[in-house]
This record gives C-alpha cells, structure tokens and sequence, in this order.
C-alpha cells in the first residue's frame, strides 16, 4: 500500500528535486557498470545529461508561468523552513540550471568522439559535475551549499586529472589545494554567519540580520568577507585567480568546457547571497563590500583583457576570457542596479556558451599540431566530414613566378567549418555586432550611462577597451591558425566533435534573435533579485506537507 | 576554556598556513591537514563552548541553550571532517602521481632554478 504521505504532494513538485537526484543516480548506475562498456555507459549518460537539460528547462517555464511571485520551494525531509534544508528555484536558479544542463550537453557530446576513452570513470565524474552544478543552483541553504560546492569540485579535481600526463596532474595539484584553501574558508565564514544570526537557511539568514545587535556587526561583516573571499577565489577575482589558465588550458577539451561554467557558480553564489543579505536597505550592512566587489571586478577585467593580449596559446587566452567575464559580471553586480545587473545575467549566458565553445574549439584547432597529451586517436575514418579536394595542389597545374599555384584551393569542409566557428566565437566573446556579447555589452553600458560616477565611467571604458583586446587577440590567433602557409593536412573532425559547436553557437544567435524575451526574463530576475524580501517571504512561507496520521485519522 | 580553544586553534592555522606555502608537496598536505583540524574546532566553538553538557532534550530539563550545547555545530562538523578527509586523501593521490611523473617532490614539478 503507498503511504498516503507520498500522494499528498503533487508529482510535480517533485521536479524541483529531480535535477539533482537524476545525476546521482545515474552516477551510481554506471559505477555497478565496472570498467568496461563505455558504449552503453555513454548512451546513459548522454540520455541522462539530455534529460537534466529538459528537467532544467522545465523548471525554467514553470517558474516564468507563475509570474512575479515565481518561486518553486520544495522540502527535502519535509521538516518546516528554518530547521530543514530546502530547495528554491527562483527566476536565477532556473535561469543557471538551464545553462548548466546546456554546457553539460555540449561538452558530453563532445567527449563521445574521443575523450571518454581516455579515462574509466568520466562518465561517473561527469554525472556528479553535473549533480552539483544542479545543487548548488538550486539549495536553500548555506550548509547544503557547501556540500554541493564540494561535489562539483571533488567531481572537477578527477575530470582535470582526465587524460593524465604531467601537465594536468602538475596543475591538478595547484587547483586542488587552492580550492581546499577556500572550501576551508567557506567553513570559517559558514561558521562565523552561524555564530552570528544561529541559521544557516539563506531567506533566514537574511531575515535575521536586522536583528543583529551592533556589537556583532563587525563579526557579521567578518564572516560574510571571509565567505565572499572563498567565492571570489573560485570566480577568478584578481588576485585569487592564477591558478585558473594552466588548470583549465591543461585540462581536457571537454572537462574544460564544463569548467567553463564553474567560475560562474563563484559568481552565482556572490550574487545570491550578496544581493539577499545586504540590500541598499540593510541599514548599517547596506551594500557592504559593493566598492570591493566593483574596483575588484575592474582589475579582474582588466587583468583578464591585458591577459588575453600577452598570451601566445589559445588554450591561455581562452582562460584569461574567462577571467574578464568573471570581472565583467562581478563589477557590474557591484553596483547593484536591477538594469545593470540585468545586461549582466545576458552576458552570463552568452559568455558561458561562447567560453564553452572556445574551450572546445581549442581542441580541434590544436589538432593539426598533435597536443602531446591527447589520447591515442581513435579516428577510423568514419563519420569524419569530408574533405572536399585534396589540400595539396594536383600535378600540372598553373604556377606563377614563384612556384606558387595561381587558382585558389578549394577549402576542405572541416577547414571551413572551424573558421566559420571561430570567427563567431570570437565576435561573441569579444562583444561584436550583431552578436549576444554586443547586446549584452549594449544592455549593460545603456544601464551604465545612467548611474554616473567614476565607477561606472570605468567599467564602460573597460568594457569597450576589453572588447577591443580581445578582438585583436583573438584574430591574432585565428590569422596564426589559419591564414599562414604551413604544411599540415586539413585537421580531420568527426560530426560528435562539430556538433555541440555548433549548437552552442547556434544557441548563442538563438539569444540574440530572441533577445527580447531573454533580456524581459533577465530583467525580471534582476527586479527579483533586488527585492530579497519576496525571496525571503515565499522561503519562510513554505509549508509542509502535514503527517498524514495527523491530517487524515487512521491511515 | 574558550582561552585554551582559541589557543590551540591558533596554533595550529599559524602551523598550517606556514607548511602550505611551503614548497615540498608534502609539506602542503600535512598544512592543509592542519588547517582543516584548526576550522573544524573553530566551527565547533562557534556552538558555545560548554562542559558535560548533552545535545538531546531529556525530559524534565527547559531545552535552552543554558542546559544543553548546540547539536548543529557538531553535525556540520562531522560533514566537514569527512568532506575534508575525502578531498586531502584525493590530494595525497594526486601528489603520489606527481612524485612519479616528475621524480621530485617540489610542488611545481620542478625545482628552481638557482
């Protein structure tokens, strides 16, 4: 007989919970899989990532179905709010999650070509990646937060490490005790906020800080910098971030592309607990540390940009891009203007997928020169894109004084698909009409024009300036890679490994096509955001479900 | 008591902060040991010390913080340990492959050059 208990709840209540429990146990269904059949372990695992994007997405619609008052609260032991954990997805997480799964999907797609035969447990590790990318977006709770930071990164430490060799495992060693470092001053500050407000629900603590007696402010203050520090480290923020081009330029293409999300859960957690704790009218914490957060978002960007100049790799340059969008998010979320933030959260997403797509483009652009610590390839020669001449000029042909062929080489399809991808790739990343980076870059230097200040006239002159490095760099290096004579065949790439490509980039113009719905929705999680009280009323009103002995008499 | 705790918990973040900027990576691992020992006695603190003092609610005693210490502090704790314990053996594993890779123990992989 089915507990009562388990029909009282709507099965569709259950959707909030089903992102995080879809990866677990599927992580744990491939682990009784043993070591070998990697053919069905991928299948299960592209079904499984396929299934957690739909769930995200599905979250994603049921939250803007319901409005301003959108928020899907869910208790996972069903015990009231501020004594149990809890699961919230308001208009951010949702919006995280959805990009989460995308990222996921591309990078696993990605990896079925070649990359998952270089290691036994990449399907395992990628599942649990994906498990705590889904918590982390979606917990309540400070605590339960930590845990999930700790799964991502624990699943992040084994996929950085996937491929072996020295390289990784030299950078995997730095990445791994820096991240230590801040998950242990996440605990100080956790610790800290706990000693302070005796809660560790996020909407409670934030209630609760009115209360704090002034006394306790400083400790308060102490405790929210030392957290703040744990996530900045983790978002890049100069000068916690030299750890982050050689850990992701030595990492595997795919793992790379998911890592491209990773900084952005740093930002993620800035932005939630930041903009819930120390609103405008947080009395005396109103706004606390926001001029860090802005001049520390400046000299990230700036770094970030001077960065991708001075880097001669593509694999460097694609982390010193991830850097300046860190920097550009961070600043932008300092100032604390819904518009501002709004062009921001665009710029998320646009930055995220084109990052994903660089990372991934690396890869295939590198081919041609035999990246040392690639796997053994397992190119057969199936499902490679054709070539469509030979890229060596046929005998008897016209040559002019210098030996060279005077007709044009036909340019082999995998060739011209890589240029065409990079080239939008680039145009994204460095904010280029009329792609997504341009208008979130306009959304943001609009809202920018209107707050005035030194600040504000910096980030603008930063944005553009960036824009401007990274448009040389980035063409620099796309001139390196495909306009110098050199003689190397074309670069064979099979249709697994171009797809995702293009269905990030194709993601990306999807944004700008419908840039109108997507900037409402990120205009709509900014207000949201900027009015923590609604977040924290919907929190604390969340009800349980009642026992059933008790609601209904005998069972 | 709560001079001993904070004592000790100096003692040993102080301990651990110098062995991990240390260059020898096994001189990292015990620091970041040491430092993890050192949060979780501080987590444990922030619970208000108290001796002999129960975290389940027995009948008959008022459930305030007077008579009982905080049973939260020492849940958190224990995920903490077992998080920490977890990641510093995965470290010890990735130090072990780097010891084999590079034949030294320089947590760069290298020595410097003199």
């Amino acid at each position: 007989m089915i507990p009562p208990a388990f029909t009282s709840l709507p099965a569709t209540e259950h959707l909030l919970v089903a992102p995080v429990l879809l990866p677990l146990g599927t992580a744990a269904l491939m682990l009784m899989l043993g070591e070998g059949r990697r053919r069905t372990k991928g299948a299960i695992n592209a079904l499984s990532t396929a299934l957690g994007l739909a769930l995200a997405i599905a979250l994603l619609v049921r939250v803007q179905a319901g409005g301003t008052a959108a928020f899907g609260i869910y208790l996972p032991g069903n015990w009231p709010v501020p004594f149990g954990i809890v699961l919230v997805a308001d208009p951010l997480a949702a919006f995280m999650a959805v990009l989460a799964g995308a990222v996921g999907l591309a990078a696993l797609l990605y990896a079925l070509a070649r990359w998952q035969h270089a290691g036994v447990y990449f399907h395992v590790l990628f599942q649990l990646q994906l498990m705590g990318l889904y918590g982390a977006f979606l917990t309540g709770d400070l605590f339960n937060l930590f845990v999930f930071f700790e799964v991502l990164l624990a699943a992040s430490y084994g996929l950085l490490l996937h491929g072996g060799g020295i390289a990784r495992v030299r950078a995997g060693l730095h990445y791994i005790a820096i991240n230590l470092l801040a998950s242990l001053l996440f605990l100080i500050g956790v610790a800290l906020l706990y000693g302070v407000t005796g809660t560790l629900n996020m909407a409670d603590i934030a209630d609760k800080l009115q209360l704090v007696a002034e006394r306790d402010r400083g400790l308060l203050h102490a405790g929210a910098a030392i957290l703040a520090i744990a996530f900045l480290a983790k978002a890049a923020l100069w000068p916690l971030n030299f750890w982050l081009p050689p850990a992701y330029g030595s990492a595997s293409a795919p793992a790379a592309a998911v890592f491209a999300i990773l900084t952005k859960v740093g930002v993620y957690a800035i932005l939630r607990l930041w903009t819930l704790c120390f609103p405008a009218e947080a009395g005396g914490s109103a706004n606390f540390g926001g001029t860090v957060l802005i001049w520390g978002g400046l000299a990230t960007l700036a770094f970030g940009a001077i960065g991708m100049l001075a880097s001669q790799q593509l694999n460097r340059l694609a982390g010193f891009s991830v850097i300046a969008s860190s920097g550009t998010l961070i600043a932008a979320i300092g100032f604390d203007a819904p518009a501002l933030s709004s062009g921001a959260l665009f710029y998320l997403a646009s930055s995220t997928l084109a990052g994903c797509a660089l990372y991934l483009l690396v890869e295939l652009l590198e081919r041609a020169r035999q990246v040392p610590e690639g796997p053994e390839d397992w190119d057969d020669g199936n499902y490679a894109l054709p070539a469509f001449l030979d890229a060596e000029p046929p005998r008897g042909i016209n040559l002019d004084d210098n030996e060279e062929q005077l007709i044009g080489r036909a340019i082999p399809a995998a060739l011209a698909f890589l240029g065409v991808a990079f080239t939008l790739c680039a145009m994204v990343i460095a904010g280029l009409p009329p792609f997504s980076g341009f208008v979130s870059k306009l959304a943001m230097i609009s809202a920018l024009i209107e707050l005035r200040g030194a600040a504000a006239w910096t980030l603008f002159a930063l944005l553009i300036v960036s824009g401007l490095f990274a448009a040389i760099s980035l063409m620099r290096v796309g001139m390196h890679h495909f306009w110098t004579t050199q003689d190397r065949p074309a670069p064979r790439l099979r249709v697994a490994e171009t797809l995702p490509i293009a269905a990030l980039l194709l993601a990306a113009l999807l944004m700008v096509s419908q840039a109108e719905t997507v900037l409402g929705y990120t205009r709509a999680t900014a207000d949201a955001l900027h009015e923590p009280q609604r977040y924290i009323d919907a929190v604390r009103g969340a009800m349980t479900v009642p026992h059933p002995m008790v609601r209904g008499g005998t069972p | 008591m709560e001079l001993i705790i904070s004592i000790a918990i100096g003692i040993m973040a102080g301990a651990g902060v110098w062995l991990v900027l240390r260059p020898r990576t096994f001189q990292v691992l015990i620091g970041l040991s040491l430092l993890s020992y050192a949060v979780n006695l501080f987590i444990f603190s922030v619970g208000s010390l108290s001796v002999d003092a129960e975290p389940i609610v027995r009948p008959g005693l008022p459930a305030d913080l007077q008579h009982y210490t905080d049973p939260l502090p020492q849940s958190l704790v224990l995920t903490a340990i077992v998080i920490g314990f977890a990641t510093t053996a995965l470290f010890l594993v990735v130090l072990l492959a780097l010891r084999g890779l590079s034949g030294g123990d320089h947590v760069d992989g290298e020595e410097e050059r003199a």
